[in-house]
Order: structure tokens, then sequence, then C-alpha cells
């Protein structure tokens, strides 16, 4: 073969000329320093290459060699508890080797090849197994028992097999043997593209909702297991803070936390907390159950684009197992951004704003891998994807929040008012919609409450009426207002402030179940029936504030313990007293 | 030796192509000998087989296809550094421009350093206390963070940087303190301001400046701050000091970037900046931080002024997405005459959360900050309110708001140049000024906090004492009635 040698250097892209060695999506070494990159256009005289790390240093007329097979991830057990690079370099290990700066062309495996995992194998000699078929378990954290599978494109028949004991991710545990006579090697570990979604035997309706404790989300704007939602955002309004909430506390089985082109403490952050962090249900460090993969603003800009599609295939590796996994990507307009200026080197005819045109393509082929799932071993599992998007200028206009927006189903518009009040979760309650909530109807009738849904449909009418008085309120000042309408804006802010805001520092407001939700929403629901009935006989609404009813039930969230529901009938017990001794 | 090329193929802006070049490397500096002797410095910035597109840091003027011979240096751009450099004057590209001769290297550093490890990271935590009223409660500076200040031209953010430098206290750890100062395409008064106040504060030992003026060329600005922050780097890292870099200002670092850009032939994006800018600026910013492993620290105010007062202009917009938050200042404050006029409810710090309470400031901090926060918000709405239907038809609850804002922005905000406040003292004039409203309007607090807190007595005392004509006002909307 002959050495394809670098022609041209522009920033991340490289070319070589007249080579015919390469196909599309190639993964390449590039250069002497061995620098990770990716073939993305062929002509007959060019090939066009981005490199995954800078290119400081690099000279023309050094190789490049292919590897044959396009970017791919190791896909095992020990993903979990770890962090990544966007192209799956583990930086924990780069750290050990290399100090405290990432060097260019650091060659680590993803995974520890080293630990040996107790595995339990599952089949024996003579079985029949085909692709998706657990063959080997093993505990990989006190959390979640990792299962291996056939490759998905595999079947045949088990030749061999060991015995159960201790194994590393490169031994081999079963060989089969397929219709052609062909013998196959199964370990621990396997490879897997990441810009291919894993095959499943069959996407199923979505129904279960992924329940995460932020009464705006959960009430309001409901995602569903296997659902997509976006977070838009500008900057300081909470986007954030908002997925590491939900990465905390939603009842997916795994997280996949994917910084992508973010804040370095930030990830930091997120390493420091999920250790000390308890996960309610298991007893467990939070980090057995999440995975980062961490491509801060200041890596290269390549690793940043393929970081977000790692994410999505470790998450849809999970899946496999029957898990349900959540994936955080903070934030997708980096990648898009990313998209915009690997293009912009390729000198592509831009579309809006300079994004090239493929970007609704890129944003809806992401998105699309979200979903609820038959897997090929018949187990269920769901990806649910959750994307925060930074509109530039906070302008809900531009192409990457609307290109995402028509992919997602799930739309949180957080509001820089909001936030400048402090009021958070800064979920806009007026630009925000979920379309899970007819799909979820079942459940919550059948799990939570019938009540559930006409408590949120009321609270959904009086946010919507509130909107509509301030519009008169702005021109005229609210004394002007009949007690009616005032009454309404007094409830209304107690929604506002008693309900919506949520405090994430607060140990007992931080994570609500859905039982207090309800509760809470049947507190203030009731309170405003009563208060009705009195502005209806004449009673000033100044005399019904004058209570102390209204002060009392903004603090229920702090005042309620989540193990204690039943001091919420109190609240009622004493609306009732309070209303009766005016009237 | 090294080969020697004479002449060049194209000249274009501040780029220059050179055919033929036998083994160029992406980012390898160049020196460019003139006919008259003089040496200017380039940097390979595209190849094209044996075509090198070179970008000259001093510009082209007076260069020509044939009065030049280029000589490739072999690595890319570095910077000398020591602890020396403390005390000491560069131009943009790290040249020593103060006359004292040139830097004995310890050693020489990549400008353009490499990424840091997110795992290496130590998360900030210890807070900077700047005696800054406004900033200590609402907008803690933690060491280690990125913190922009958005201005506009002819507000004092060079003013409130200077106050922060002398008055910024880190006493409870024994590594020094050292502030590196980066200036970028500022003119000529605004260095010299920067210089004397250093030298007034007697900081100048402590200080190392970067100084690319206005009428310098651009392509040195696009090195400036990361010579700077190299040297930062160093010196935190490496000699384990607090380091607090002052960079201004950073929209006259962008517009060279775009300048750059254009002349490269690239495509724009928004306003004509180049898609990369984010990257860029990301590349600068995120060279903040603590690192494992060592006492220093590398803490960031970046200023920038804002064209036209837009936050939606690219340059703050892209910097509020990587920076931990911003203090931004307000223009209808500073005509008021409210030094600094912090503007509240844009500012915000992101890394507060963690380093403020009890261990670091008070237990009660985030409470108030909380709640001053919320309630400035409603004055806000009071003040919309106000302007369209007349301050006297506003209701009673509006009218306390009112009464709070102009208070808060009277006693809080305006702190003056000279002043510097403990955290106590900070902490507890929210308090003070808290509790001019009715109890029950403090709904971010918890009973507790709040009645350990609030006193009202107190503070009408307290303003009656200084404020004569508020308490009469305060009479007649009869709130203590």
């Amino acid at each position: 073969m002959s050495e394809n040698l670098i022609y041209s250097i522009n920033g991340p892209v490289v070319k070589v000329k007249n080579s015919k060695d390469f196909s599309m999506m190639e993964m390449v070494y590039v250069g002497d320093a061995q620098l990770v990159g990716e073939v993305i256009s062929i002509s007959s005289d060019e090939t066009t290459i981005q490199v995954y790390e800078s290119t400081t240093g690099l000279h023309p007329n050094e190789p490049v060699i292919g590897t044959k097979s396009p970017i791919s991830v190791t896909l095992g057990p020990g993903i979990l508890r770890n962090i990544f690079d966007g192209i799956e370099r583990p930086l924990e290990v780069i750290e050990n080797e290399a100090g405290a700066f990432i060097p260019t062309g650091s060659h680590v495996a993803p995974l520890d090849t080293h630990k040996k995992w107790d595995v339990k194998v599952c089949v024996k000699v003579g079985d029949h197994v085909q692709g998706g078929d657990i063959f080997a378990t093993t505990p990989e954290t006190n959390l979640i028992e990792h299962r291996c599978m056939i490759h998905p494109t595999l079947e045949g028949d088990v030749i061999e097999a060991v015995s159960d004991g201790l194994y590393t991710i490169e031994d081999v545990i079963i060989k089969i043997k397929d219709i052609h006579g062909e013998i196959h090697e199964c370990k621990l570990a396997s490879k897997w593209p990441i810009k291919d979604p894993r095959p499943v035997k069959k996407r199923l309706p979505i129904s279960i909702p992924l329940i995460t404790g932020q009464r705006v989300v959960d009430t309001l704007f409901p995602i569903a297991k296997g659902g997509t939602a976006a977070v838009p955002g500008g900057f300081g309004t909470g986007k954030t803070m908002m997925q590491h909430q939900l990465a905390k506390w939603c009842d997916a089985d795994i997280i996949v936390y994917v910084g992508c082109g973010e804040r370095g403490n930030e990830m930091t952050q997120v390493l420091e907390e999920f250790r000390e962090l308890i996960d309610p249900k298991s007893k467990q460090p939070l980090t057995d159950r999440t995975v980062l993969i961490a491509n801060t603003s200041n890596m290269p800009v390549a690793a940043r684009e393929a970081s977000i599609y790692t994410g999505v295939t470790l998450a849809e590796y999970y899946r496999d197992m029957g898990y349900h996994v959540a994936i955080m990507a903070d934030s997708t307009s980096r990648w898009a951004e990313a998209l915009r200026e690997i293009s912009g080197r390729l000198e592509e005819m831009p579309a809006e704003e300079g994004f090239p045109a493929y970007l609704p393509s890129r944003i809806s082929q992401f998105y699309e891998r979200a979903g609820y799932m038959e897997t090929l071993n018949g187990k269920e599992g769901s990806v649910s994807i959750i994307g925060a998007v930074s509109p530039q200028g906070a302008d809900f206009s531009e192409p990457v929040t609307q290109n995402t927006k028509r992919f997602v189903r799930c739309f949180w518009a957080l509001d820089k008012a909001l936030a400048y009040a402090r009021h958070y979760a800064a979920v806009n309650w007026n630009q925000s919609y979920s379309e899970y909530s007819a799909d979820l109807e079942d459940y919550y009738n059948e799990k939570v409450s019938p009540k559930f849904l006409k408590d949120r449909q009321e609270i959904m009418q009086i946010l919507a009426e509130e909107t509509k008085l301030m519009e008169i309120v702005k021109l005229i000042g609210s004394d002007v207002l009949p007690d009616d309408q005032k009454l309404t804006i007094e409830i209304a802010k107690l929604i506002r402030v008693g309900f919506l805001q949520q405090n994430a520092f607060h140990p007992e407001d931080t994570y609500v179940p859905l039982e207090k939700q309800l509760k809470m929403m049947d507190v203030i629901l009731y309170l405003n029936k009563r208060c009705k009935e009195c502005v209806e006989k004449g009673i000033p609404v100044s005399t019904i504030l004058q209570l102390g009813l209204f002060e009392k039930i903004v603090k229920m969230k702090y005042d309620v313990p989540n193990s204690d529901l039943s001091l919420l009938d109190e609240y009622l017990k004493e609306i009732d007293e309070k209303i009766i001794s005016i009237n | 030796m090294s080969l020697q090329y004479k002449g060049l193929s194209e000249i274009n802006g501040p780029l220059v192509v050179l055919d033929d070049v036998e083994n160029p490397s992406f980012e390898e500096i160049v020196e460019l000998t003139m006919q008259d002797g003089s040496v200017r410095c380039g940097r390979i910035v595209q190849i094209e087989g044996k075509r090198a597109v070179i970008q000259v840091f001093e510009g082209t003027n007076k260069i020509s296809l044939v009065n030049t011979t280029t000589r490739l240096m072999g690595h890319p751009m570095e910077l000398a550094v020591s602890s020396e450099i403390l005390g000491r004057t560069f131009n943009g590209a790290g040249k020593p421009i103060d006359g004292l001769g040139s830097v004995f290297a310890e050693k020489r550093l990549d400008i353009n350093g490499l990424p840091l490890n997110p795992v290496s990271r130590v998360y900030p935590r210890n807070y900077i206390n700047t005696g800054i009223s406004s900033i200590d409660a609402l907008m803690t500076l933690i060491r280690g963070q990125k913190l922009p200040i958005f201005s506009g031209s002819g507000l004092p953010h060079n003013q409130l940087a200077v106050q922060i430098v002398k008055q910024a206290n880190i006493s409870d750890t024994d590594a020094e303190f050292c502030v590196v100062f980066a200036a970028m395409g500022v003119k000529n008064d605004v260095a010299d301001y920067f210089r004397r106040s250093f030298e007034e504060a007697g900081v100048t030992q402590r200080v190392a400046m970067f100084v690319n003026l206005a009428n310098d060329p651009i392509i040195e600005r696009i090195l400036t701050p990361r010579c700077a922050l190299t040297a930062a780097e160093y010196l935190a890292y490496e000699k384990n000091m607090h380091v607090l870099v002052i960079m201004s200002d950073m929209t006259s670092y962008c517009e060279a970037v775009r300048e750059f850009s254009s002349s490269k032939g690239e495509i724009p994006g928004r306003k004509g900046y180049p898609g990369y800018l984010y990257s860029d600026l990301a590349s600068l910013y995120e060279r903040a931080g603590i690192i494992k492993g060592s006492k220093g620290s590398v803490t960031q105010i970046p200023i920038l002024t804002m064209p036209n007062d837009d936050i939606t202009h690219p340059v703050p917009d892209l910097t509020g997405y990587i920076t931990e938050g911003q203090i931004s200042l307000d223009r209808s404050l500073d005509q008021m005459g409210i030094y600094p006029p912090v503007g509240v409810l844009p500012s915000l710090s992101r890394l507060m959360k963690d380093g403020i309470g009890e261990g670091y400031t008070r237990k009660d901090h985030s409470a108030v900050s909380n709640q001053l926060f919320a309630c400035y918000a409603k004055v806000a709405d009071a003040k919309s309110l106000a302007s369209v239907i007349g301050e006297d038809e506003l209701s009673e609850i509006d009218k306390k708001y009112m009464l709070f804002g102009k208070l808060f922005e009277e006693h809080f905000l305006n702190q003056g140049f000279n002043v510097s406040r403990t955290i106590e003292e900070t902490l507890d004039l929210g308090w003070l000024l808290l509790s001019v409203l009715p109890k029950s309007e403090l709904d971010r607090v918890d009973d507790e906090v709040l009645n350990e807190h609030y006193d009202h007595e107190k503070a009408v005392k307290a303003f009656n004492l200084h404020e004569e004509k508020i308490i009469k006002e305060l009479n007649r909307d009869e709130i203590y009635g």
C-alpha cells in the first residue's frame, strides 16, 4: 500500500491528495503523533479528514493511516462511574499518564483491560443464540448488573463456554459457530460505531412518565420514558441546574450526562456532587448509575460533535440490557456550532446563520434515537433524551432552537425574566408545552389519582387567566380590578411561588414525590374554592388575605416533609376554620 | 541553520503567502527580516502542500513581494516565563517594552496551552472578599472563577476592576497574590490609568502587564490574552500564587478576530464574527480554575463593553455562555450618580451557591441574597408600573417596594470608590434593608432565619438617623402608622 500523506492543514481539517484507500466515516490516525480523525468527504483527487485533536505542530507529508472501521466505542463493564472525553477516552487514566493537561495523541484503552469481573455465564454449549441474547452477566456496580449481549449481527450455536469466574474484558467467554460454519469469539466488551443506532425488535408506544420530582415538570409538562425534551434558555436561566436536578432525581436506571462544549468547572461539580449524593431508592452513591462524557468548551471542536453520538450509543447499549436510560445533553447548541465550524472549514454553502443545510436532519437523527423499545432479547428498555439548547441572545427564533422544537415533544422554555427574579426552575408556563400529557393520562389516572389531571388542568387555567389579567394590571395597576379577579391574581401568585418555584438546595424541596405534588395542588385549589365562595358573598379580598393563610401555604413545600404527607390534610382543616371565622 | 526564503508570493491584509516551503508545521512561528534589518514575527495559519499562509503580527505595512527574507523557527509561539515577569510590562506578543531587557527564561511555554482535564480540576469554593457589597452579597466572586464585567462605553468598569484589585482579600491562605493585566485594544489613557492605579495601590511589583493599545496591530491583539494567560497559569500552577487576570477589552479582541477572519476569506457568522468565536473565547476563558496538587488559582475578570449596551450582541452573548456569571453595569444607575452602578438583576455568579454560607461567609448569606434579588425584581415591576400610571396611583405594597428600591440603591449599591465593607457589614445591611418591607413579603426565607434577622424597628431607626428626608417620606406613606 502506498503511503497516504498529509497535503493541507487548516485548523482541524486535514486533506490527503490522490488516495483511494479511505471510506466515508472511517477512523484514521493522522500524523506522527497519531491524532484521531474521521474521513468526512472523498473526491477522486482529495480526501478530507476532520481531526479530533489540536493540529498545532502537524507537518504536511506526515502519514495518515486508516483503521478500516468507523469511529466506534467500546461497550462493556466499566463504563459506569467513569468519565470519558468525546471519543471515549477515560480522563482519569489520561490524568494519571499525563498530568493535569490533556496532551494530543494520547492512546489509552477506553475501559480497564486488567480489572477482573465476577462473571456469571448464562448459556451453555449447544444453545442456539442470536443477536441481543444475554450470554453473561456481572455486577458492574452495586446498583447495576451488566448484561453482556451477543453482537446484534451474530447468530449460531454455542460451541464453547467458560465456567463462572473472574475474567477481564478481553477474555473470550463463549465461542459461536454460525450457519456458514464460521467461528466467532464473544468477549465481555464489544465495539459499536457511534453514528449507527443499535437495532431493536420494535418500538413500543409511550405510556410511562419519567418521574423527576420537579413539580413544574411532573405536573405541568411531563416527559415520558423514551421521550425527548428540549430545555432552551439564555445564559444564566438555569439550564445546567435543571439538567443536574433531573440527572440526580429522575427515576431512570442509568444516567448518561454529556457535557458538550460547556464549562470545565461544571463537570468537576457533577463529578464531586454525584460521588457524595446518595440515591434515595437504592441508598447507593449516584455515580453507581452514572456515566459522564466531558468535552469542555476548550477541548477540540471536532470531538464535541462526536461526544453527543458517543453518549447516545452508550445509552442505547444499556437500553438493550433492559434498562431505562436518560441522557442529558448539555448543550446541543455547542454541538450544532461544532457542525457549523467544520462546515465553514470545508467551505460548504451555508444555510441559516451560517449553519449547514443538513442541520435539521442531524438534529432529527439524534433525537429519533430516543424511544421506548422492545429489545432484541425481548426486554423492555428506553432511552429518554433531554437536550439543553443555548439560543444566541436568548432568541428562540434562531435555527437550533427552531429545528429542535420540531423534533422534540416536550419543550421547557426557560425565561430570563423569571431567572432575574430568582424564580427557579425558570420554566415559562406560557411558552412551554408537553405532548406527552395525553399519552400519560392512563398512568396518572391509575397509578396516582384521577384527580391529578383535573387539578393540573385547573392550575393551568388559573395561570393562563393570570397572564391575561397581568396585561391589564401592567397598564392600570391592580387596585382597580374587581375582587374576583384580584383573587385570581393572588391564587396565581400562590401557585407560582408556592408550587412552581422549587428550591434545589432545600433538603425537602429538591425532590418531591407525585403524591405530595397532588396534595399541594389540592390544598391550593381548595383554598381557591373557599375564597371564591367568600368573594361571591361580598367579603373583600383584603380581609381574606389578612387571615395569614396565603403566607402559610406558600411555605408548605418547606414545612411538610416528604415522609409525612398527612400534615397537608391539616392545611385543609385550617382553611375551613379560618374561612368560617370571617363568614 | 534553518532555511531562509527570499520574497513572498502574495500579500493580503495581515496575511502573506509563501510558496515552496520545505516541511512547514501548523501554527509554527516564522521570522520575516525586512531589507532595513528590522524583524517581524508571524505564524503559519494554513498549509496546502508547499504553500504556507502566514499571519504577520506587526502588520504588513511596507512589505513587498521581494523585500523580505523568511525563516521558519520550527516551534509554535512560545512565551518565556519566570518569576521575574512580575513587575514587568510586555507588548501583546510577550516582548518586554519597559526597556529593562529580556526576561531570563526559566521555561518557554506554548501560548496556546492545552485543555485542562476536567478530572484534574478542583471545584472552586473559596470566595474572594472584594469589599464591594453588591458583588460580595449578590454575585460573590469565587477563587478560580471567570466573572466578566459587562459594561458600556463611559461606564466606570475600569474603576471597578481597580477597586477589586485594591480591596481583594484572600488572607486565609499563605499563597501569594498577584495580578496579570492584559490590555487589548485599550486607549492609551486607560492603560495609563491602570498603571497609575497599580502604582498608587503599591502593587506594581505584583503585576505583570501585557499591553496592546488601540493603535497597535490587531494580530498581536489576538495573542495578548494568550500570552497573559500562559503567564498566569505558570504563576498559579507552578509558583502556587493566586492570580487575578484582568482582560480589557474583550470586545476589541473579538473585533480583531473578526478582522483577521475576514482577511482569511472565512464564511462569516452572526454580525460578521466567525463561526468559531465561541470556541476561540472558550479557549481563553476556560483557562481559569484551580488544579489538584497546586495551591494557586487563576481567577479571570474579563471586561467587555457591549456595543450600544446590547447584551444580545455576539460578544457578551457568547461570553455569558462560557463564563460563570457576569457583573452587569447599568447606565441609568450611573446617571443617578451611584457607584458602582451594578445592575443587580442581570448579574449573577454561578459558583456562589457552593462558596457561601456556613464555613465560607455566613449561614444566612444565601437567604439574604435570594430575598434581595426577589424583592429588587419586584421593585423593577413597580417602577415600570409607576412609569405608566404615576407613583401616586401605586398600591400601598408597591409604594413600599419603591421605597425599598430607593434605599437599596442609595445605601447598598452606592458605596463609593474608597469604601471597603466586610462581609458581615454587607449582610447586616442587607437584612436592615429587607426589614423595611413587611415581614409577609419575605417569602424566600425560612421563618427561623427570618425571625433571627428581621428587625423592623431597627430599620426605621437606622434610616431615620442618616436620612431624615426619607423617613419623612416613610411617614407620609404611613408605613409605620
